[in-house]
C-alpha cells in the first residue's frame, strides 16, 4: 500500500521554479533517502509533503488523503500523520525534554497530562536520553537535542517520518547517535523520507535512494544500484565529490 | 555666623516641610499608584491582543492596528488625555475623570508595549512556529504556546522600560484634575511657597515606586530564566 504518493508535483519560489514536476511513490513501511547536490530542491519537496511550503501544482497523497493546502484543517488533520525531523533540531527551548515530547500529544490530541507523560517517557526511554528528561534543550548535546526532536515527533504517533539532513548541524562524533536511532526506527517498519548527506546510512538502511537534480528526480534505485553502478552523470560527478 | 545661621534654618525647615508634607502626599501616591497599575495592566493587555492582531493575516485588523500605533506615537500624551476627557463629552461621550485617565494611559502604553511584544515575536526563530505547525498544531496554538511564551520573556527588559515611563506618565493626569503626586505637588508649593522641599518629597516618591518596580521586573526575569541557561 502507499502511504504517500505525490503526482507531477511543481513549486515555484516567485519566478524561480524549484520542483520542476516531482511523481514519487513511498510504500508504507519503506525508508527512501533523498539525495542531491545543495539547492536542487529536496527540502522543498519535504516541505511540501507537510505543507509547510504550498504545491503551486500537482498532488499529493498522503495515507490515502489528498493534502489541500489551501484549507487549514486539511493541513492540521495531515501534519498530525506527518512526522518532520529538522537540521536544527527546533526544540522548544522554554519547556523541558519531558515538555517538548508531551507538547504534541496535549496540544493537538488533547491527551490527558498523566498519559502524556507516560508515553513522553517511554519515547524517551526508546531514544535513550530518559535520563535527561527534566532538563531543558540548551543543557544537552546536538546529539541528544535531535534524539528528543525524534521523540517530539514519534509521540504524535505519525504514519511516516521526514527527515530533513538530521545529523548535517552535528559535530562528527555526535552523528553516530542519531543515525542509531533511526535505523531502530527503520528496523521496526516506520515510514521514512531521510534527505541526507551521510552515504552509509542510505546504504545500510535505504530501500531506495533517489537522486534529486534542478528539481526533478533524476535517477532512482536500489542503494546498490545508486551507489554501485549510476547511471547519469551528474549523479556520477555528485557522488564522487561526496565521497571524496 | 550670619551664613552658617542661614543655612542652619533652612535645613531645618527644609526637613521640617519634609517631614509635615510628606504624610500628605500619601493620597496623591495612592492615586499614582492607582493609575500606573491599572494603566500598566491593561496597556499590556491591549498590547498583547494588538501584537497578535498584527499576526493574522487579515489585512484591515492590521491596518487598524498600524492607524493605532501611528497615532498614539505622533501625539503627544497630554493632547490624548485632553481628547478623552474634553473632546469626547463633545461628540456624547462623557467619561468620569479617573476612568478617562486610565483609559488615555492604558491605550498610550499599549501601543508602545504591542510594538515591544511585536519585536519580541519577531525575533523568534521562525523554527519554532513550524516544529510546532508540524506536529499538527493551528497557527493560534502555535503562537500561544511556543511564540508567545518565549516573546514575553524577550520583552521583559523593554517592557521594565515602559513601566517606568508609564509611572511617570501618570503624572500628567494631573491635567486633567486628578490628584495625584504631581498635582498635589503644585498645591502644596502654591500654597506654602516652600518650592524645593516638596518636589523634592514627590521626587523621592517617583524614584521609590520606579525603583520598586524595577526590582520587581527583575525578580520575574531572574524567576522565568532560571533552568533555561
Ligand atoms: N522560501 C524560499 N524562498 C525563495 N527561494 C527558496 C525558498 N526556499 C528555498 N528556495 C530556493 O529553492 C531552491 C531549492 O532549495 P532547497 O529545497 O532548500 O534545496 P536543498 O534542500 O536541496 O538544498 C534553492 O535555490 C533555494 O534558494
Ligand atoms: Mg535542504
Amino acid at each position: 500500500m502507499s502511504m504517500i504518493e505525490i503526482k507531477n508535483l511543481h513549486k515555484y519560489f516567485g519566478d524561480l521554479e524549484v520542483l520542476k514536476g516531482i511523481d514519487l511513490t513511498v510504500n508504507e513501511k519503506e525508508v527512501v533517502c533523498l539525495i542531491g547536490a545543495s539547492g536542487s530542491g529536496k527540502s522543498t519537496l519535504l516541505r511540501c509533503i507537510n505543507s509547510l511550503e504550498k504545491k503551486t501544482d500537482g498532488d499529493i497523497w498522503i495515507d490515502g488523503e489528498l493534502v489541500e493546502h489551501e484549507k487549514e484543517s486539511s493541513i492540521n488533520h495531515i501534519r498530525q500523520k506527518v512526522g518532520m525531523v529538522f537540521q536544527r533540531f527546533n526544540l522548544f527551548p522554554h519547556m523541558t525534554v519531558v515538555q517538548n515530547v508531551m507538547e504534541g500529544p496535549l496540544t493537538v490530541k488533547k491527551l490527558p497530562k498523566e498519559e502524556a507523560k507516560k508515553l513522553a517517557m517511554e519515547l524517551l526511554v526508546k531514544v535513550g536520553i530518559d535520563e535527561k528528561a527534566d532538563e531543558y534543550p540548551a543543557m544537552l548535546s546536538g546529539g541528544q537535542q535531535q534524539r528528543v526532536a525524534i521523540a517530539r515527533s514519534l509521540a504524535m504517533e505519525p504514519k511516516v517520518i521526514l527527515f530533513d539532513e538530521p545529523t548535517s548541524a552535528l559535530d562528527p562524533e555526535l552523528v553516530g547517535e542519531v543515525l542509531k536511532v533511526m535505523k531502530d526506527l527503520a528496523r521496526e517498519g516506520m515510514t521514512m523520507i531521510v534527505v541526507t548527506h551521510e552515504m552509509g546510512f542510505a546504504k545500510e538502511v535505504a530501500d531506495r535512494v533517489i537522486f534529486i537534480h534542478e528539481g526533478l528526480i533524476a535517477e532512482e534505485g536500489t542503494p546498490d544500484q545508486i551507489f554501485n553502478n549510476p547511471q547519469h552523470e551528474r549523479l556520477q560527478n555528485f557522488l564522487g565529490q561526496i565521497l571524496e | 555666623m550670619e551664613f552658617a545661621t542661614g543655612f542652619f534654618n533652612s535645613t531645618v525647615n527644609f526637613f521640617t516641610t519634609v517631614i509635615d508634607f510628606a504624610p500628605k502626599f500619601i493620597p496623591g501616591v495612592t492615586a499614582t499608584l492607582q493609575l500606573a497599575f491599572l494603566s500598566i495592566l491593561l496597556g499590556t493587555a491591549i498590547g498583547l491582543v494588538v501584537a497578535v492582531l498584527k499576526l493574522t493575516r487579515k489585512k484591515i485588523l492590521i491596518r487598524i492596528m498600524n492607524i493605532y500605533i501611528t497615532v498614539i506615537r505622533g501625539t503627544p500624551l497630554l493632547l490624548q488625555l485632553y481628547f478623552i476627557f474634553y473632546g469626547l463629552p463633545g461628540m456624547g461621550i462623557e467619561i468620569d475623570r479617573f476612568p478617562s485617565a486610565v483609559i488615555g494611559l492604558a491605550f498610550h502604553n499599549g501601543a508602545y508595549i504591542s510594538e515591544i511584544f511585536r519585536g519580541a515575536i519577531e525575533s523568534i526563530d521562525y523554527g519554532q512556529r513550524e516544529a510546532a505547525r508540524s506536529l499538527g498544531m493551528s497557527r493560534w496554538q502555535s503562537t500561544k504556546r511556543i511564540i508567545l511564551p518565549q516573546a514575553f520573556k524577550r520583552s521583559i527588559p523593554a517592557l521594565g522600560n515602559q513601566f517606568i515611563i508609564a509611572v511617570k506618565d501618570s503624572s500628567l493626569a494631573s491635567v486633567i484634575t486628578i490628584t495625584e503626586i504631581m498635582l498635589l505637588a503644585r498645591q502644596f508649593v502654591a500654597a506654602t511657597f516652600n518650592v524645593f522641599p516638596i518636589f523634592f518629597i514627590a521626587g523621592v516618591y517617583y524614584l521609590v515606586i520606579t525603583m520598586g518596580l524595577t526590582k520587581l521586573l527583575r525578580m520575574i526575569e531572574l524567576k522565568l530564566k532560571v533552568n533555561e541557561r
